[in-house]
């Protein structure tokens, strides 16, 4: 289970810095641009989801491998 | 015996009472969003301006996180009772305040930057107000059962949108609809101070949590609870647990049961407003008691089972669901009465012109099993033919017949019955995972992050990706391609099936249903104390 643990946790670091990616390249930068109405999703995606998604999981992800959640 | 549990009853009867009224006042502003759209917002485009009412709408969200530091703070210092007192106020403030600012055509700007402040210290206020509630009342209640106690704050959240929907329907059918328009829409915001006063005046007689006033006497309570609960590695671990863990799926999963879904059936599948809501009210009414089903059971068999079965469900069931909803409405499924078009064409002078005109062309048709469509299209005509010709607004309506209705709230039902099974048990779960000294800060935050954000943010989220596939696939229409995107209305819902199926694995691996006796986690407070180990 311990190893279980750290396999997700290792995930958790990818997700997090892969969902962080893809909202501020794909989604949040085109809609930067973009301008206008596209604006106010903008700012949720850079400012508000990704630090929390990235850094929420990163820290997550680093705790579980360092076995802070073992049995 | 009796008296202890008669007076148990009222302890959770006040509580809920003004957590209640609270979720009311914060959803009359959500489920008004197009009314105070066309107020508050400038814009000619409807659509700008419902976009408008989103953001501010998650505004409100976003700031509950802040809410929840700020008077999570406060509530394990001072105590639960008197600074949920204050949260109750100042929401009953900022409603009754919105009720009252003038219209954008009466003093501009002022108008929409007014409504966004208020909104704010809405949000503000539900951020301190549930940690406070559940933690109150869960420090009241046996520990055995807990989960049960705590379910009827759960409810609340539910029975206030209920109840807000329930007002504004009550004032919709009451007035015209110019005069609800006009002023009308002001009546549920200023009714609100009416449902505060008498919250203030049950909640002013209730005492102290039993399990606070203990620690507070015997100087176990925190100097500094934000430092305790988010700089203390020992803590911020279980904050973050129940964040990826448990609030993240729960928040999504709930928002999409209980507004995503009255969304959909008004943006996407054009049914009238007053048949939604009615849809909504019956789902909702039908599905609130399985609330305290599941925070009972939760007693009896564990809480992580329930919540978890509950994310699973929605994963698998969603498109399914929302697919039904939208072959239920769409009328390509239906046959039209042979002859029943009728197309009205009334022609009037376009506002704000002396010299341009606008058509508005109402076509109205109806089926064999009973359903009702009706188009609007409103159509500017310049008078000068050289100017490119204005985008016709175009408003659809579709009014369902009784067994398709049936069929609507049984698809609302399933999707309140998710929620149920995701936030019944969820209040007893948090205030298990975290020690009374600082126990309102530490659950709040994860509640309000996955529930304000996460959660809040669904709607307006879901909406954008649904819209962004409408757009390819009107873009390849327009260059002969195949269109993108099979089913482009349930794009929406890949938001909320991805961040409950990342929280469902981490809560399946991680969780562990906790010890039910609050006093036991006390001893977790020496732990806590004695680490003094920052996070990186």
């Amino acid at each position: 289970m311990n190893l279980l643990k750290k396999i997700v946790g290792l995930l958790a670091i990818l997700i997090g810095l892969g969902a962080g990616y893809y909202l501020i390249v794909n989604q949040a930068i085109p809609l930067w641009s973009n301008g206008g109405n596209d604006l106010v999703p903008a700012i949720i995606y850079t400012f508000i989801l990704a630090p929390i998604i990235t850094l929420g999981m990163f820290t997550f992800g680093k705790y579980a491998i360092q076995g802070e959640f073992d049995n | 015996m009796s008296q202890k549990k008669q007076s148990l009853s009222y302890i959770i009867g006040a509580s809920s009472v003004g957590t209640l009224i609270e979720w009311y006042d914060f959803y009359i502003f959500g489920a008004l969003a197009t009314v105070l759209a066309s107020k508050f917002f400038p814009g000619e485009n409807p659509t700008a301006g419902f976009l408008n009412t989103l953001a501010t709408f998650a505004a409100g969200f976003v700031v509950r996180p802040f809410g929840a530091m700020f008077f999570g703070r406060l509530g394990d210092m001072i105590g639960r009772k008197y600074t949920f007192m204050v949260t109750l106020m100042l929401m009953g403030g900022a409603t009754f305040a919105i009720g009252l600012v003038p219209s954008y055509e009466s003093i501009g700007y002022f108008a929409p930057i007014l409504v966004l402040v208020l909104r704010l210290l809405q949000g503000l206020a539900l951020g301190g107000e549930y940690g406070g509630a559940a933690t109150y009342v869960a420090e009241h209640s046996p520990a055995e059962r807990r989960g049960f106690w705590t379910s009827w704050i759960q409810t609340t959240a539910t029975v206030g949108l209920f109840i807000a929907l329930g007002v504004i329907m009550f004032t919709r059918s009451s007035m015209t609809k110019e005069a609800f328009d006009n002023y009308g829409w002001r009546i549920p915001f200023l009714l609100s101070s009416v449902m505060v006063f008498v919250s203030f005046l049950i909640r002013r007689n209730m005492a102290e949590s039993p399990i606070f006033e203990k620690a507070k006497a015997e100087g176990k309570t925190s100097a500094n609870p934000l430092k305790e609960s988010f700089g203390n590695k020992l803590n911020f671990k279980y904050v973050l647990l129940a964040l990826f863990g448990a609030t993240m799926g729960q928040g999504v999963v709930w928002y999409t049961g209980q507004f995503y879904a009255q969304t959909f059936l008004l943006k996407t599948c054009n049914i009238d407003d007053v048949q939604s809501n009615t849809i909504m009210m019956v789902g909702l009414l039908l599905g609130t008691p399985l609330f305290i089903v599941f925070g009972s059971l939760s007693d009896k068999i564990g809480r992580k089972g329930i919540i978890l079965t509950g994310m699973l469900l929605a994963i698998i069931c969603y498109r399914p669901i929302f697919e039904k909803i939208y072959q239920t409405v769409n009328v390509k499924n239906k046959v039209e009465v042979a002859g029943s078009e009728k197309i009205e064409v009334v022609k009037s002078l376009a506002p704000k012109s002396t010299t341009d005109s606008l058509a508005t062309t109402t076509t109205t048709r109806s089926y064999t099993d009973g359903t009702l469509f009706k188009e609007v299209k409103k159509q500017i005509l310049l008078a000068d033919a050289s100017l490119e010709i204005p985008k016709a607004e175009v408003k659809k309506t579709i009014t369902v017949n009784g067994s398709d209705k049936w069929t609507l709230v049984l698809m609302i039902f399933c999707l309140l019955f998710f929620v149920t099974m995701a936030y019944g048990p969820i209040a007893a779960f948090l205030v298990e995972m975290f020690p009374t000294k600082i126990r309102y800060t530490s659950m709040s935050l994860p509640y309000h992050i996955g529930n304000g954000v996460f959660g809040g943010l669904m709607p307006a989220i879901a909406t954008f990706l649904a819209t962004q596939a409408l757009d390819a696939n009107k873009k390849a229409e327009e260059i002969g391609q195949a269109a993108v995107y099979a089913k482009p209305y349930l794009q929406g819902l890949y938001y909320p099936m991805i961040i409950a199926g990342v929280c469902f694995v981490i809560g399946l691996v991680f969780l562990k249903d906790k010890s039910h006796d609050l006093e036991e986690r006390e001893s977790s407070d020496k732990t806590i104390e004695n680490a003094g180990n920052l996070v990186a």
